[in-house]
């Protein structure tokens, strides 16, 4: 995005010097630690926060105090905004920031662990971890998706139809052919196809790209709800039983604790989203492909002295995103639900902002969509242990974040330069 | 370097052939036009005249109708292969294809002739209740898609992308429902100040972006689309608080609002069409005024189409912006607030707001983001959700079918250089048709 | 074209040098005709069929992703790749590539460094490597000197002999007739798309410029002797930051007096875009005073700038200056519309604006086909003319004109021109900022050059051109003090390069024919050369920390 703000007024910001990002973030870390130390070290209770190795309350746990736990990482967060505001090297910025945000959320767990109805000053982290990849897949894939569109220079904002096409597509001919692998290539060919349009009317007609992205979502929600209501409903044996992936357990890697019962045992869709990323990580910066997708994501017209297809990559990487959040789609319904209407529900969303927030790179975009997931994740336990903290402000979070990194205030985020551009031949 | 050199230069500047200039004026045409045809500084048409040159203007038109005849095509073609009985009558359609005909005859008109008689008038109609029943619903789910459209198209041409009408929405169904409630008012004042209250929410909403805009440069895009979801969460968070809450219900509902904040509706108890829908009339000459007739107006149409020449002659760009969004969300909220003031609900619920601020940006773009268009887009969808209730009850055709129309009719629009092509439209007269705004993050 | 020849090509802006270098780039089609290489006819459907047929291209704008390394940018289209189809990039063999290729043509680029961070003398030459590992026999150059400074210029003609020698056939566009006859081996002249002439370089620069703009052009432009009054601008120690946070303007103080032109000289992107965006209240002016007829203005908005009397014609008028989607009257009232007669309060008053637009364009004779036409429909020259209209229909005290004739015909030009004159002797200060060093002669009074965001000489009119060309190529000269209109030029020739030690300035500026002292920087032996303005602030630190 254009990041660059229009001034209007010549103000002098001569005193720019001393308000540096270092220490604005420095400040609001200072604000959250003193939150935290005190708001979360009062309410906390005497109990302990145990936060268990396994799926339920047995087994070995990290023990902690609830109200120290709540003080004592509240002023780590203080300490780590201090440093930040006093200054530091740059390098140092990245730690300082993630060491003052997981005080402040461990804190914040420390609080609500304790505080919650006797017997269950408890969190499975087991669960937790699971829960936050589950939650976080088809934003991985959605997002991953997002990279290949924008860093080809396509603004998708019809991840939303997309990731719906494929669960719907997965569903559909998963069901009538009985197999997953059909419902699997089914998913990506509906994703595919939503792409596709979204491909030929921003490449080939023009229009411009966020306008087609909602249509298309609006699309994709209004041809999936009327087949659903005229096929899946009037018969669901046939139309929306689709079966589904069972979880395969990785051998040695299952065993390690907590990660292993969270991760290696999980299905093929967890392990394809990692794959995934990995995969399209290395391939953006590290091949031939790679090096011309981001050529005509950032200046086309160069790339098109050079002999790049501008259009042709274009169109092959907006499908290639279109596969990918369609398999997405299908991690709901070939593995956990069957098809309900605009089951989506705003997923394609917080996926084009964990791809925002994720800077438009595949590992950023992981890590993005983990935060979000564990926000959900954490949302569900505290609405489980009758928490006071309302679960639809833990759900705002990823969107108030993305607010937060697009303002500038986490860093400055930068879209590659000729995304949303068509590029039209000289 | 210089300006007719570029002209023909070099492939990053300007275009070398006339086919081309006439591809890459796309980006410009639509607000070229809407900036001078309505716009200029010739004698002014009266609006009556506006309202037939938005109607007539020749090849828009004709490109809207073809587009609404391609949606229903490709309506028809999803209702039968979605029919397994006329689906069956296809396999063996070479031995006897009269049997797939008259069936996918039977259930396609018999579905659209519904969609009319839901929406316009039903010649079976025996009493005036009846007879106006349809335009009466049409009317009820216009109002607000006005209010919305002209949302997103006042923001269009102020060059503001505006997707977060649904949020703003969203916050003015949320303040005018708790004004609606809460406030012990006497009538009219009551109504008023819930009115006013809706288009307060959504103009602090749309305040967000249009300052974050203006003060960072981050993309009123992206916050929008944010926006939207920390709005509906908001509102789910909010009904099930004390107070608000529906005493006698344990769902996600509210309280309804008082009958002095409702508005009044026009034709009696029978029939639902509101004031709403006058106040949405009143709200498009309103915004037709601003922005052909007043310094504002001007203001925010150069800063649409040239920031940078705005901001050179003077004009102060962030300000623009701020108060685009502020204008922008308060029609929006204004929008919103109908969804329980009218006759839709009385009651907050998560889905009080529907998809009207979805809706607004393709009624915005179905009416070439002026004002006049927008209202005539908002009463074509308006009707096609009348109808399509009808449809859905008599002939059993989902309503998700409307929704589809209502994007496959906006997609054509869109691509006129399609529908050009599947109509071997002559080229002269689609060519300025493009109904694009190019922008990137 | 000969192998190992330099072949120019001429031509007065939009004469269609551009269009035609892209048509052999294969970047447009040729409507008809055909190219001949070797004698054989060559179909180029593409740039790449051009980059196989041994031709490459500097374009004009750079061809050059600003996020890549100067490796990524010219591997781009030509990867070496190991791994299959997996095509994983070969970088370290493209870095040597590089290496190699700069090294042999004497070409200095770093690999790794990020297109952005380089100065565009750097970036030219990156596209030249990037063209040579093409193997390329025949090299087109756009406009490749309209962003160097002299002294690049200077480096880029030795590039171009030594990859004459090298054999490599080099086209070079250029509408500067002196660089012409510096390099060219043989010159086309292009008037209007076509080809109207050949020449040798030892044809006389008159002959090259008549034969390039099809009659004889009068540079000169017809004015009385100045009068000027008292001082209307005022800047004095201005700082002020370019986009990119980089100091642009470095302590400047400028007089402009009511009655005469004072124009600014000096080659593109040296900080004068920057000084006019300050004084016009566009750019945060970072520390000294802007004084409009004693009034400090420095901070206020560009409303009231306008608003006290100050008539701006910006540099670049699709961007800066003209709405191309409103009318022309909408144009002509851009700064003034909510001023009565045009506007009131709220409401608009379209009959004012279109009636008054119609006598502007009768008065400024500009040809347009209503005063509803869209702007962006009339030709380069009347787009000019319209904001020119604007700008002088209000009583102004200062007029700031940027670059006002860019990309304008001839006869528009000389109209031009002849309006800013008569806005002078009507007692107006006028500031002219020009990269054209001949409409700066032409029009000023008092010529100031500006140089790395510093004024380095205020000199009269009748300084030799070459005297100023030196200025702009920051080479103070070795001045003791005598009088510029004496025409002493020092010994310094005109291609010397910047390493000569300045020896601080003195009275360079020392009496123009007005007899007004101009405010010089004291501190000017301090700048020398090679130093790039600093850096400092800590605003750079976004931006690095991506």
């Amino acid at each position: 995005m254009s990041t660059t703000a229009v001034p209007d007024v010549a103000v002098t910001p001569v005193g720019a010097g001393f308000w540096s990002r270092t220490r604005k973030v420095g400040l609001v870390l200072l604000a959250l630690g003193l939150l935290a130390t005190v708001l979360f070290g009062a309410l906390a209770t005497g109990e302990q926060a145990r936060f268990t190795l396994s799926e339920d309350a047995a087994g070995a746990a990290l023990k902690v105090d609830g109200t120290v736990g709540a003080i004592v990482f509240g002023l780590i967060t203080l300490a780590a905004g201090g440093t930040m505001f006093t200054g530091l090297p740059r390098q140092w910025f990245i730690p300082v920031l993630a060491v003052g945000l997981v005080a402040f959320v461990l804190s914040f767990l420390c609080w609500q662990v304790s505080a919650a109805p006797a017997g269950q000053n408890f969190m499975p982290l087991v669960n937790i971890v699971r829960g936050t990849f589950l939650l976080a897949l088809p934003l991985i894939f959605g997002s991953l998706a997002g990279v290949l569109c924008e860093r080809s220079g396509v603004v998708n904002v019809a991840i939303e139809g997309q990731l719906l096409m494929g669960a719907f597509s997965g569903a559909l001919f998963g069901s009538i052919s009985g197999s997953v692998w059909v419902g699997l290539v089914a998913a990506a060919v509906g994703g595919s196809l939503i792409s596709l349009l979204l491909a030929v009317f921003s490449i080939r007609y023009l229009v411009d790209q966020v306008v087609m992205g909602i249509v298309l979502n609006l699309l994709a929600v209004g041809i999936t709800g009327f087949l659903y209501e005229r096929l899946m409903q009037t018969d669901a044996a046939r139309y929306n039983s689709a079966p589904r992936f069972s979880n395969w357990e990785i051998p040695l890697l299952s065993d390690i604790p907590v990660l292993g019962p969270a991760l290696f045992r999980g299905n093929i869709f967890l392990y394809l989203a990692l794959l995934l990323v990995l995969v399209i990580h290395i391939a953006l910066f590290r091949t031939r492909w790679g090096l011309r997708t981001r050529s005509v994501g950032e200046h086309p017209t160069a790339a098109d002295t050079l002999g790049v297809r501008v259009l042709g990559l274009r169109y092959r990487n907006v499908i290639m995103a279109g596969a990918v959040a369609g398999i997405g789609g299908a991690s709901y319904t070939l593995a956990l639900f069957s098809f309900t209407k605009n089951m989506i529900g705003g997923k394609g969303f917080i996926a084009l902002a964990a791809l925002i927030f994720g800077r438009w790179s595949p590992s950023g975009a992981l890590l993005a969509a983990l935060f979000f997931g564990f926000a959900d994740q954490l949302a569900t336990y505290l609405g489980a242990i009758n928490s006071v903290i309302p679960g639809q402000f833990l759900a705002m979070l990823p969107y108030l974040a993305t607010i937060l990194a697009v303002a500038g205030l986490v860093g400055r985020v930068r879209a590659p330069a000729a995304d949303g551009k068509p590029y039209i031949k000289g | 370097m210089s300006e007719p050199n570029a002209r023909q230069g070099s492939p990053d500047k300007e275009p070398a052939s006339e086919e081309q200039a006439n591809r890459s004026a796309i980006d410009n045409t639509e607000r070229a036009e809407s900036a001078s045809v309505p716009g200029g500084a010739g004698p002014r048409p009266t609006l009556g005249r506006l309202f037939l040159e938005n109607l007539w203007a020749a090849n828009t038109f004709t490109v809207t109708l073809l587009s609404l005849v391609l949606a229903m095509v490709v309506g028809a073609i999803l209702m039968i292969i979605s029919d397994p009985e006329v689906l069956a009558t296809y396999s063996y359609v070479t031995a006897r294809p009269s049997d797939a005909i008259t069936a996918s005859w039977t259930l396609v008109s018999e579905a659209y002739a519904n969609l009319f008689k839901g929406s316009v008038f039903d010649p079976a109609a025996t009493t005036v209740n009846t007879a106006l029943s349809p335009i009466s619903e049409t009317l009820t789910y216009t109002a607000p898609l006005v209010f919305t459209g002209l949302s997103v198209a006042l923001a269009f041409r102020g060059g503001l992308f505006n997707i977060g009408a649904q949020g703003q929405a969203t916050m003015g169904v949320v303040l005018a429902a708790l004004a609606g409630f809460l406030l012990p008012l006497p009538p009219v004042l009551h109504l008023l100040v819930a009115v006013l209250a809706g288009a307060l929410g959504g103009a602090i909403w749309g305040f967000i972006p249009g300052i974050l805009k203006a003060r960072t440069g981050a993309h009123e895009v992206i916050n929008t689309i944010m926006l939207n979801y920390v709005a509906v969460y908001f509102l789910t968070w909010l009904i099930v608080q004390n107070g608000v809450q529906d005493p006698v219900r344990t769902d996600a509902i509210s309280r309804s609002v008082d009958a002095s904040a409702q508005l009044p509706r026009l034709f009696g108890d029978g029939l639902r069409a509101h004031a709403g829908i006058i106040v949405a009339v009143l709200a498009t000459w309103a915004v037709a005024w601003l922005l052909n007739r007043s310094t504002l107006g001007f203001e925010l149409r150069a800063v649409g189409a040239n920031p940078d020449a705005a901001r050179t002659a003077g004009i102060s760009v962030t300000r623009t912006y701020v108060l685009i969004m502020v204008f922008a969300g308060a029609l929006a909220g204004l929008g919103g607030s109908q969804m329980v003031l009218g006759t839709t609900a009385a009651a907050l619920t998560p889905l009080v707001v529907a998809q009207i601020g979805f809706d607004g940006i393709l009624v915005a773009l179905l009416g070439r983001v002026k004002p006049w268009g927008v209202a005539l887009a908002a009463l074509l969808f308006g009707a096609l959700q009348a109808g399509g209730n009808r449809m859905q009850s008599y002939s059993g055709i989902s309503l998700e079918l409307v929704t589809v129309l209502q994007a496959l009719i906006v997609i054509f629009i869109a691509a006129p250089a399609l529908v050009k092509a599947i109509f071997q439209l002559r080229a002269a007269r689609t060519a300025r048709l493009q109904t694009s705004l190019a922008k990137g993050w | 074209m000969e192998p190992g020849e330099i072949h120019a090509l001429l031509g007065e802006n939009g004469a269609g040098k551009s269009t035609l270098m892209n048509v052999l780039y294969g970047l447009y089609q040729p409507d008809e005709g055909e190219i001949l290489v070797d004698g054989r006819p060559l179909r180029l459907r593409g740039p790449s069929d051009a980059i196989t047929a041994g031709i490459g291209m500097v374009h004009q704008h750079f061809m050059l992703v600003p996020v890549f390394t100067v490796t990524e940018n010219i591997m781009l289209g030509a990867e070496r790749v190991r791994g299959g189809i997996a095509g994983f990039l070969d970088r370290r063999r493209a870095r040597s590539e590089v290496a190699e290729v700069s090294q042999r043509y004497n070409l200095r680029v770093d690999p790794d460094a990020v297109i952005e961070d380089l100065p565009v003398g750097i970036q030219q030459r990156v596209e030249i490597v990037k063209a040579l590992t093409r193997d390329v026999d025949l090299l087109i150059l756009d406009e490749p000197t309209a962003v160097l400074t002299p002294q690049e210029t200077e480096e880029l003609l030795t590039v171009m002999r030594s990859l004459k020698a090298a054999g490599k056939s080099i086209v070079f566009i250029t509408h500067k007739l002196g660089e012409v006859k510096a390099i060219a081996d043989r010159i086309t002249v292009i008037r209007r798309g076509k080809t109207v002439g050949t020449a040798s370089p030892e044809a006389s620069r008159d002959e090259l410029a008549a034969l390039m703009v099809g009659r004889t052009v009068r540079l000169t432009v017809d004015k009385a002797p100045a009068a000027p009054g008292e001082p209307v601008l005022e800047l004095s120690g201005l700082f002020v930051d370019d986009d990119r946070q980089i100091r642009a303007v470095d302590g400047v103080d400028l007089t402009v007096r009511a009655g005469e032109v004072l124009g600014v000289a000096g080659v593109q992107g040296n900080g004068q875009t920057e000084l006019i965006e300050a004084i016009m209240g566009l750019r945060p002016v970072l520390a000294g005073t802007v004084t409009l007829a004693g009034q400090r203005i420095d901070g206020w908005s560009t409303k009231k700038v306008l608003r006290a009397g100050v008539g701006y014609v910006p540099e670049d008028r699709s961007v800066d200056g003209l709405v191309k989607e409103f009318t022309v009257a909408e144009n002509l009232v851009l700064d003034i519309y909510d001023r009565p007669p045009f506007g009131r309060g709220l409401s608009l008053r379209p009959d004012e604006i279109t009636r008054s637009a119609r006598e502007r364009i009768e008065q400024f004779d500009v040809r347009t086909p209503s005063a509803e036409a869209p702007v962006g429909t009339l030709s380069g020259g009347n787009q000019q003319k319209v904001i020119v209209a604007r700008e002088l229909s209000r009583p102004l005290k200062l007029l700031i004109a940027a670059q006002p004739t860019r990309g304008v015909d001839v006869g528009s030009i000389e109209f031009i021109h002849s309006r800013v004159i008569h806005e002078r002797d009507n007692d107006t200060a006028v500031l002219v900022v020009s990269s054209e060093l001949d409409e700066v002669i032409g029009l000023a009074d008092r010529i100031a050059v500006m140089y790395r965001g510093r004024i380095i000489g205020v000199v009269g009119p009748d300084t030799p051109r070459e005297e100023i060309g030196l200025l702009m190529a920051g080479i103070i000269p070795d001045a003791t003090g005598g009088p510029p209109d004496a025409g002493s030029v020092p010994d310094i020739g005109p291609t010397a390069t910047v390493d000569a030690d300045p020896v601080a300035v003195t009275d360079a500026d020392t009496v123009s024919g007005s007899g007004v002292p101009a405010t010089t920087d004291r501190d000017v032996a301090a700048i020398t050369d090679g130093v790039a303005p600093a850096a400092e602030g800590t605003g750079s630190e976004d931006e690095k920390d991506r």
